[in-house]
């Protein structure tokens, strides 16, 4: 009797350890990821002002802004976003709902899912060759928003197609029984039921997109920029211009880069007070992409 | 004998056979459907009766390495609804069908039963708003649902989801209308809903059903098929077959000695 209790006693104490071992490793990420945070919020802090958000860069550290960079990410972005989701959106459609599953479809799909792990310098070098040496876009907004487009196509399109088998089939058979035809089907209901699914994974893509750095150099963006690419409004008709998307640019990781490899401690403020803006920016948009999620999950249960 | 005893028909299968892919699923299967009647097949898990349905409508052409041999005619205009050159669409549009589990849209009541109709490019609210109604009425579903049009079709229940359906099937004006054991989800008071529902409705529209409940055929049903195995073994007014079988086999399963 005795010793089954000591021995209970004992595979409890290990019960115990295990316990303490598991919620250690737990933390130790989460302390990690937040004394990073705060270490770059006592660092950037102070330089953040309304000022720092609209200077451009400068010799000096004192009066150097993020204006360029910041603009250059958004614009960027743009570009980004306007080619990856017709893209990664089409092609998940196409692979869920058109295709035929057959030998070509079926090394179409590892391809896909081979993609999202190559390494993104390799976009880089991919852009380099082909927007910049062979369609000569020069090294632009353009030449980056579709560098980077390329880069989150995998994501786009996996997600897309995770959204879209999460419709029961049952609804597909309804649509077709009523003599639907596929883009019929698609357009009533496919979309509009994955469509969280879609923006989530669209969201998650822009926001691994805008902290990549890599692809970015290889294209050749400029890390001192002290101008605004051209106003996509103009005065004359029709309006709007597209000469921003061949101007040179810079990005908000470029400009972090540009300033931590500089000798001045006060340069690194600066690169500290960029990393905060990012990464508030990249929280907002996973933020956003939770909060699609939830709510659309919430709307529609199979 | 049969021929005969039929008046008008309304489709019949001529020596159908389908294979999903080398699988031969079903065997010479040639059975006719009497126009504004209800025909019920009956027959063991696996015999072909749900496959054989699935032919009316072309839903296997959604699948791959699906393939029909033989011909099901639809009458007055003895068209083959299997022909290749026959558009599985403009079939899906004549043939509607109600499926095993209801499955709405997960959108409002209204939009449910209009989707037929905007499907076939009908835009004009008041003909939606009729026509809706209209079908509402005839899967006897108006007077439970008329105050909540644009509720979601998920707020009711399994039996009134199963109506909704029917209501969506019916606002195509069908003239054949599918159903694949579309109470074995439900509950005994919704089944017998559904079941007062189906011998309303042979009034306007032809009516082929699959039931795994003998009960249910003998019940609602004008004539009757059992299958085994991907053939059809007999085919007989409904009263004959389940009290004076011909076929030894149909009188094994009827009397429960298997299935």
């Amino acid at each position: 009797m005795e010793d089954i209790k000591k021995k209970i006693k004992e595979n409890e104490l290990k019960d115990h350890i295990f316990a303490i071992i598991g919620l250690m490793s737990t933390f130790v990420g989460l302390i990690l990821l937040f004394v990073l945070f705060v270490d770059l919020f006592i660092d950037g802090a102070p330089r953040l002002s309304y000022k720092f958000l609209t200077s451009f860069p400068s010799r000096f550290p004192d009066e150097a802004g993020i204006l360029s960079a910041l603009v250059g990410t958004f614009l960027v972005m743009l570009v980004t976003a306007f080619a990856a989701i017709p893209l990664g959106v089409g092609a998940g459609i196409y692979l869920e709902e058109y295709a035929r599953k057959n030998w070509l479809t079926n090394i179409l799909e590892i391809n896909i899912s081979n993609l999202a792990g190559v390494p993104s310098i390799i976009y880089g070098l991919l852009a380099l060759g082909l927007f910049v040496y062979f369609f000569r876009l020069g090294e632009s907004i353009l030449t980056g928003g579709l560098a980077l487009a390329l880069l989150i196509l995998p994501i786009v399109i996996m997600s897309t197609r995770e959204a879209i088998r999460a419709i029961p089939n049952s609804i597909r058979e309804a649509s077709y029984a009523l003599g639907a035809t596929k883009w019929q089907t698609v357009q009533w209901h496919i979309l509009p039921y994955s469509i969280g699914g879609i923006l989530t994974g669209i969201i998650i893509g822009l926001s691994r997109a805008i902290g990549e750095t890599a692809p970015i150099i290889t294209v050749g963006a400029l890390t001192f920029i002290a101008f605004l690419p051209t106003s996509p409004f103009s005065s004359d008709f029709p309006f709007l211009s597209f000469k921003w998307l061949l101007d040179p640019f810079t990005v908000l990781p470029i400009q972090m880069f540009n300033w931590v490899s500089r000798p001045q401690k006060e340069f690194h403020l600066n690169a500290a007070a960029a990393g905060i803006i990012l990464m508030v920016m990249t929280l907002i948009m996973n933020a956003l992409a939770i909060y699609i999620r939830y709510r659309f999950r919430k709307k529609i249960k199979w | 004998m049969i021929e005969k005893s039929i008046k008008t028909l309304k489709a019949e299968s001529k020596s159908l056979n389908f294979f999903y892919g080398t699988l031969h699923a079903l065997k010479n299967v040639s059975m006719p459907l009497e126009i504004n009647k209800v025909t019920a097949l009956i027959g063991p898990s696996g015999c072909g009766k749900t496959t054989f349905l699935r032919c009316f409508n072309r839903m296997h052409d959604l699948y791959p390495h699906n393939r029909y041999e033989g011909e099901i005619i639809l009458y007055p205009d003895t068209i083959n609804i299997l022909s290749p050159s026959v558009d599985p669409i403009e079939v899906r549009m004549r043939i509607s069908m109600v499926f095993q589990k209801p499955n709405p849209f997960p959108k409002s009541i209204y939009e449910n039963v209009a989707y037929g109709l905007k499907v076939r490019g009908i835009r004009n609210k008041k003909t939606l708003d009729e026509k809706v109604e209209k079908s509402l009425r005839g899967a006897a579903l108006w007077d439970e649902v008329k105050d909540r049009l644009n509720n979601s079709a998920f707020d009711l229940s399994g039996g009134q989801q199963q109506r909704l359906c029917i209501a969506r099937a019916l606002a195509t004006d069908p003239e054949i209308l599918l159903f694949d054991e579309p109470t074995s989800a439900l509950d005994p008071i919704a089944t017998s809903k559904i079941e007062e529902l189906i011998i309303e409705l042979k009034k306007r529209v032809t009516i082929l059903i699959v039931t795994h409940n003998m009960q249910q055929a003998a019940r609602i049903s004008d004539w009757t098929g059992f299958m085994m195995l991907g053939e059809l073994i007999e085919f007989d007014k409904t009263d004959k077959l389940f009290t004076a079988p011909a076929e030894k086999l149909t009188e094994d399963y009827i009397t429960g000695r298997f299935g």
